[in-house]
């Protein structure tokens, strides 16, 4: 077998994939990229489409390929479009209605407007008697005569999968179990959840959420995976495909339906496995991943190379899910959002977005709204010839006169300083809202770099550094496809959850031991069935905590499966103080959640690979390809622009110069320096960083 | 190059000062629910932080996830310390300094909500200040929590407090701290709440020090001078868009939870060029019972109503300029010591906000909503758990329907109109107290007919599992449901009913009282209201009702008696004909 890996991510509009050669990469193997529409109908279209492209680029068969690992948008699209399948719910007597009240709550703080659709509709959810207290003790026996009928009843009404959701479950799920056993005698498929079993943890609307999600994906996921299983099959594939997960490892395609949920939000994780990685080779401990899109930006934090993992995200409003994920921050901030004068006068940029359609003006698309896309345009900092691209081309100067009107005229100023204003206000209004999810959280900005990566990332990376007042910034060989990549350098990974919610003076530290060691078989059990090929197996231990009388919970990483009490509290002071500086001696602390993390790593894949070296030059003249001007913060320059390819491997200098490359345009401000790290990242080092104000 | 310090204000320099000031204020939001312990807090976000004018005490800025009631009030609290430091009753401010105040009189809401207020010095001179509201779980007082229903003088409702410094030169004064947790429950939790509450205003300190040696503090003062100004441009520019006229709005209070009769706001609101009258004159004269609602309050009440119909307006002192609000002197909206007015920030805030969407709906009917539910359905239960051999209050918050409106029904189960907090999870709720919940469910029926109809209110029942407890209530609604409107329905009023010995029993305030006994085995039962409706109920189209009947969000003879749908009590399937025959002969 020679060995070669594929890496291919269904985006909004184009399927990534990169196929690594033997060694993945490691020894210079050969890589291809392929970038084809995406087809929204059935991805596997597209990913067929994607694989031939780059199998015939590379002269390679798919029977010589080792392993094929898939990220798909199929489960978050679904819920998002609401194209999901019908569920059932069987819940404890008398809180059926849960999953349709949620926790009290409005979509936004102010405006009485806005409205919402459980994924569980009301019919279509049946109570039976039953009940355990919060000790699990059994107050009401399960009516089992009533679980058959409910099953009927659901059946008879068209539902195609089934949620089993108990209060109390994660405490004693015996009633769960016993409801399982009795619905497989009548369910027809096995699409059956049961609440406890996709995360144990309390709170009833969270978990049974999370149920209803996987239940409302898992059928829709499991015709898509059989379908490219099929294809590839017929292709002559015979290994193993790997799906990436929210959490940002990968699970085998024969057992990733169980737990559909897992695969929501698999994208943007993803890119920061990419970005983690690409970042620990090269040396980079502590990062913040910046993903700038058309509609909207992806902010994560990496630290001591780790992303960021939470258990609370919410995919739109009233939809939480709460199994692990990469903690991935959406900004409503993208190329296409839109600058417009408001009632005061004041210039404003976004919310609201031109999207992919219309979009920005200069797509010619029909788009008539200045965007931060078309500000770039204008101060040179894209590539005019774009213009010429589209379908209906836009002229420049109709491009200027739309800055002039809309807003240079209200604000007095030029089309030009229209557009370096929109810039001003929208890298402000970035950096603030990425300070929000990162930052703000306790971090010193100085020790971290700004990972940059997606379309526009390395436009306005620079900019959003010096506001962050974060030193450096590194935009690593292929900006964009990194989801793709994310793809090739993910681990297996398997996440488990356990609710303690004790005082920690009364927590008997043996049964922590014991749950995490129950913990690590599971996981290890799982490996096994997967049987894929992994080198080692690791576990990461964090325990979620909290001072009695809080609501909100810390996450611990923790050093080991076996401490003592005194540690546990001296980890969590440690990290409270870290967070909050605040000292709180006089409160006890208690343990609510016990997590691990079974990580199966695969072969390391050398992300120096990813750089193309047979075009670099040996001086600055060979990768130099002309000159325009582009507009800076102190007006416009003579801007050199660099082919990224053909620079040389030693190449570094100070701005200003434009770096472009298939994917993406670097912009290096005048008081910024370009250098390469030999890992295949380029690095802007800030040389005032976060002294002075914006430029663009 | 170099900062350009003391500049000219540039337009684009204003926007981005505008967005820095709001992330200062952000980031105080967050640093304080991140850290407090309350749930009230760290949950609920029962609290707020703002930047306030050093002169005049005006709001500069306020955090975008505060909570709504507190839009405006920390501005006329932070004024009256200015007041009290001008008048030489409370001394003068220096660096590191912080006063604690939480005098409804002195520009505040009720007892609860305690105010931080700090002096924010750059390079030795008062810039301006910063303050943050938390509502503390406890202040004392007759009940635990603090809405005592019946309480007929503040001193009844918990410690007052004027502005003193509780923190000296950045040191926290074990004296006066020790004479507050002597007077409140669950003292020893407090200091949790103390230091977060003190540490958002440090973080704010921090950010806004940044900020000003960015930008220079010439060109920031300049900034917050016409940002006002800009603020009143847009507030102005939105009240320019309501057709010219005099609307007139109600609502009412069920009680004031000592004398058992209905509260009036009578709220007339004249919009005449760019501006906005608000008169409240005709309201009912002060009440015994704690409903008064001190005019900080009432002026926050009308601030929120409209930021809730435009919410896209940024909020400081300069928002509030065209809104002329006429003080409401001799009525239960303009309370002096020593009236009582636990109820106010929670309950009768919505009815004036209520009052201000039932005028308002009128003029401009595609941005305002029939009534929402607009109560917090405080449950309170205090009482003492044998087995664990401790005391115990618990308290459990409840939504309610929103009105339908223009574009789509009422939202089911949405917060209080003037708050932002989640209710516990049952779960949690039953591991915390010794109790067990027989019933969460959606309230059938409650949401008011109409062509978009109302959002459904909530249906509970929770049996006392040992012991012994009191049960207290602050909700509204009790006696009238929330108002339709354009021909739509009133959604459902508010009911409780406790259940003791297996006989149930109706509070004689329906929605307050104050102290009920109960013993293991009995239950409480709330129905929260559901909102009103929006356009008449046969306009709405036949498969929506048919919809409706399906998930038995009404029964078979409501969907005839309200909505005028004829449907087959068997299949649940819609007789057109009788249909069309039943709205043809019904309507007018």
């Amino acid at each position: 077998m020679s060995g070669k890996i594929v890496g291919v991510d269904v985006g909004g509009t184009f399927t990534d994939l990169i196929l690594l050669g033997e060694g993945g990469g490691e020894d210079g193997g050969q890589v291809s990229i392929a970038k084809v529409p995406s087809t929204t109908d059935n991805q596997a279209f597209g990913v067929m489409a994607a694989l031939e492209a780059a199998s015939e680029a590379a002269g390679a068969t798919l029977s010589e390929i080792e392993s094929i690992v898939h990220g798909t948008t199929t489960t978050t699209n679904a819920l998002l479009e609401r194209k999901i399948s019908k569920v059932g719910l069987i819940t404890t007597e008398g809180f059926r209605d849960v999953l349709e009240l949620g926790r009290r709550t409005r979509p936004q703080p102010y405006g009485m407007f806005g409205s919402f659709e459980p994924l569980i509709e009301r019919d279509l959810r049946l109570e039976v008697p039953e009940r355990m207290d919060a000790d699990g003790q059994v107050l009401t026996a399960l009516d089992e005569a009533a679980v058959v009928a409910a099953c009927e009843a659901l059946l008879a009404r068209g539902a195609e999968t089934l949620v089993i959701h108990f209060l109390h479950a994660y405490r004693n799920p015996a009633h769960e179990l016993r409801a399982r056993e009795i619905a497989q005698e009548i369910w027809p498929n096995p699409y059956i959840t049961l609440g406890h079993a996709i995360v144990s943890e309390f709170r009833e609307y969270e978990r049974g959420t999370t149920a209803a999600v996987n239940a409302a994906v898992q059928p829709i996921l499991d015709r898509y995976i059989a379908r490219l299983r099929g294809e590839l099959g017929d292709r002559g594939y015979g290994h193993d495909l790997l799906v990436m997960q929210g959490n940002g490892g990968t699970v085998s395609s024969r057992i990733v339906t169980e737990e559909a949920v897992k695969t929501v939000m698999s994208g943007p994780a993803s890119g920061v496995m990419a970005a983690a990685a690409t970042a620990r080779q090269a040396g980079i401990a502590n990062a913040i991943t910046y993903d700038m899109g058309g509609t909207s930006s992806d902010v994560a934090l990496v630290r001591d190379g780790v992303p960021q993992v939470s258990s609370e995200l919410e995919l739109e409003y009233g939809i939480p899910i709460h199994v692990p994920m990469v903690d991935v921050h959406t900004i409503g901030a993208g190329g296409g959002s839109i600058a417009r004068i408001d009632e005061a006068g004041l210039l404003q940029v976004g919310p609201e977005s031109a999207g992919a359609l219309p979009g920005p003006i200069c797509y010619g698309r029909g788009g008539a709204r200045p965007t931060i896309t078309d500000a770039n345009l204008l101060l040179g900092r894209l590539d005019p010839e774009k213009l010429l691209s589209v379908d209906r081309p836009v002229s420049f100067d109709q491009l200027r006169e739309t800055f002039e009107r809309e807003l240079g005229e209200p604000l007095g100023l030029s089309a030009d300083a229209a557009a370096a204003a929109v810039l001003r206000v929208a890298n402000t209004k970035m950096a603030g809202a990425i300070r929000m999810v990162s930052l703000a959280r306790g971090h010193d900005p100085r020790d971290f770099a700004l990972f940059a990566f997606g379309g526009a990332g390395p436009l306005h990376a620079a900019a959003l550094a010096r506001e962050l007042s974060i030193p450096r910034v590194v935009i690593p060989a292929r900006p964009g496809i990194t989801n793709a990549i994310g793809c090739v350098v993910a681990d297996a990974r398997h996440d488990y959850v356990r609710t303690l919610n004790q005082p920690l003076g009364l927590v008997d530290m043996d049964q922590v031991t014991a749950i995490f060691d129950a913990q690590i078989a599971e996981g290890h059990a799982t490996l096994e069935r997967e049987d894929i090929a992994v080198e080692k197996v690791v576990t990461l231990h964090s325990a979620d905590m909290q001072f009695q009388g809080q609501t909100h919970i810390l996450t611990i990483p923790l050093p080991g499966r076996r401490l003592s009490r005194t540690e546990l509290e001296g980890l969590f002071a440690k990290a409270y103080w870290e967070r909050f500086a605040v000292e709180l001696p006089e409160i006890r602390p208690v343990l609510v959640n016990l997590n691990t993390a079974v990580i199966g790593h695969r072969k390391t894949v050398g992300v120096e690979a990813l750089s193309d070296d047979t075009l670099r030059g040996t001086s600055l003249k060979d990768s130099f390809i002309g000159e325009r001007q582009v507009w800076f913060e102190d007006g416009w320059r003579a801007t050199p622009i660099h082919a990224r390819e053909a620079l040389p491997a030693d190449a570094a200098f100070p701005g200003p110069a434009i770096v472009r490359q298939m994917d993406t345009t670097v912009v290096i401000p005048p008081d910024a320096t370009l250098s390469q790290d030999g890992h295949g990242n380029l690095i802007l080092t800030l040389n005032r960083a976060g002294s002075e104000r914006t430029g663009g | 190059m170099t900062i350009e310090k003391d500049s000219a204000l540039d337009p684009v320099t204003l926007t981005v000062i505008q967005n820095g000031l709001q992330q200062v204020c952000n980031e105080m939001d967050l640093a304080f629910s991140r850290s407090a312990f309350s749930p009230v807090i760290s949950e609920a976000n029962d609290r707020s932080d703002g930047i306030y004018h050093r002169d005049t005490g005006d709001l500069i800025a306020q955090g975008d996830l505060g909570l709504p009631v507190f839009v405006g009030t920390m501005q006329d609290s932070t004024k009256a310390v200015l007041a009290k430091i001008a008048a030489g009753d409370t001394a003068p401010p220096e660096d590191g300094d912080i006063y604690i105040v939480n005098d409804p009189y002195l520009g505040g809401t009720h007892l609860m909500d305690v105010r931080f207020v700090m002096p924010f010095f750059h390079e030795g001179t008062l810039f301006a200040w910063l303050a943050n509201t938390g509502h503390w779980p406890d202040i004392g007082g007759a009940v635990p929590g603090g809405f005592s229903a019946n309480a007929t003088e503040v001193e009844q409702e918990g410690l007052r407090l004027p502005p003193v410094k509780l923190f000296k030169r950045g040191k926290m004064d074990p004296e006066i701290y020790a004479i507050i947790m002597s007077n409140i429950r669950i003292a020893d939790q407090r200091i949790g709440d103390v230091k977060a509450q003190a540490a958002a205003l440090t973080v704010g300190a921090r950010r806004l020090t940044a900020m000003i040696e960015r930008y220079g503090k010439t060109t920031v003062d300049e900034a917050i001078v016409e940002l006002r100004e800009r603020a009143a441009r847009r507030m102005r520019a939105k009240i320019a868009t309501i057709p010219n006229g005099v609307y007139k709005g109600e609502a009412f209070v069920d009680s004031d939870g000592v004398v058992d009769e209905p509260l009036r706001i009578a709220l007339t609101i004249t919009k005449q060029g760019e501006e906005l009258t608000f008169d409240l004159s005709g309201s009912s004269p002060p009440c015994l019972g704690p409903m008064n609602s001190v005019i900080a309050t009432t002026r926050s009440s009308i601030y929120l109503a409209m930021k809730h119909i435009f919410p896209e307006v940024p909020i400081n002192a300069g928002t509030f300029e065209p809104l002329k609000i006429e003080d409401p002197e001799g009525t239960f909206l303009y309370a002096r010591y020593p009236r009582p007015v636990s109820g106010c920030a929670a309950e009768v805030s919505q009815r004036i906000a209520e009052a201000v969407f039932s005028a308002l709906v009128q003029a401009i009917p595609d941005r305002v909503t029939a009534a929402p539910a607009g109560t917090s359905g405080n449950f309170a239960l205090g009482g003492f758990d044998p087995e664990r051999g401790r005391a115990f209050v618990m308290y459990q918050i409840s939504g309610g329907g929103y009105g339908g409106n223009a574009d789509h029904d009422g939202l089911t189960n949405g917060c209080s109109t003037i708050g932002i907090s989640k209710t516990p999870p049952i779960e949690v709720t039953e591991q915390i107290y010794p109790v067990l919940f027989d019933r969460y469910a959606l309230r059938e029926g409650s949401g008011g007919a109409g062509a978009k109809r109302g959002g459904f209110g909530v249906d509970y029942k929770v049996t006392l599992r040992r012991g012994e407890a009191r049960a207290s209530f602050v909700m509204d609604h009790g006696r009238v449901g929330p108002p339709g409107a354009k021909g739509g329905a009133e959604g459902a009023a508010n009911r409780v009913t406790v259940i003791r010995e297996g006989q149930p029993f109706t509070p004689e305030h329906l929605s307050k009282d104050q102290g009920i006994a109960i013993k293991a085995g009995d239950s409480v039962a709330v129905s929260t209201p559901g909102g009103g409706g929006f356009g008449h109920p046969f306009d709405r189209p036949v498969e929506l009702v048919e919809r409706d009947l399906r998930r038995s969000y009404y029964s078979l003879d409501q969907a005839e008696a309200l909505f005028g749908v004829v449907a087959d009590p068997e299949t649940r399937e819609v007789d057109t004909a009788a249909t069309m025959l039943q709205r043809s002969k019904k309507r007018p």
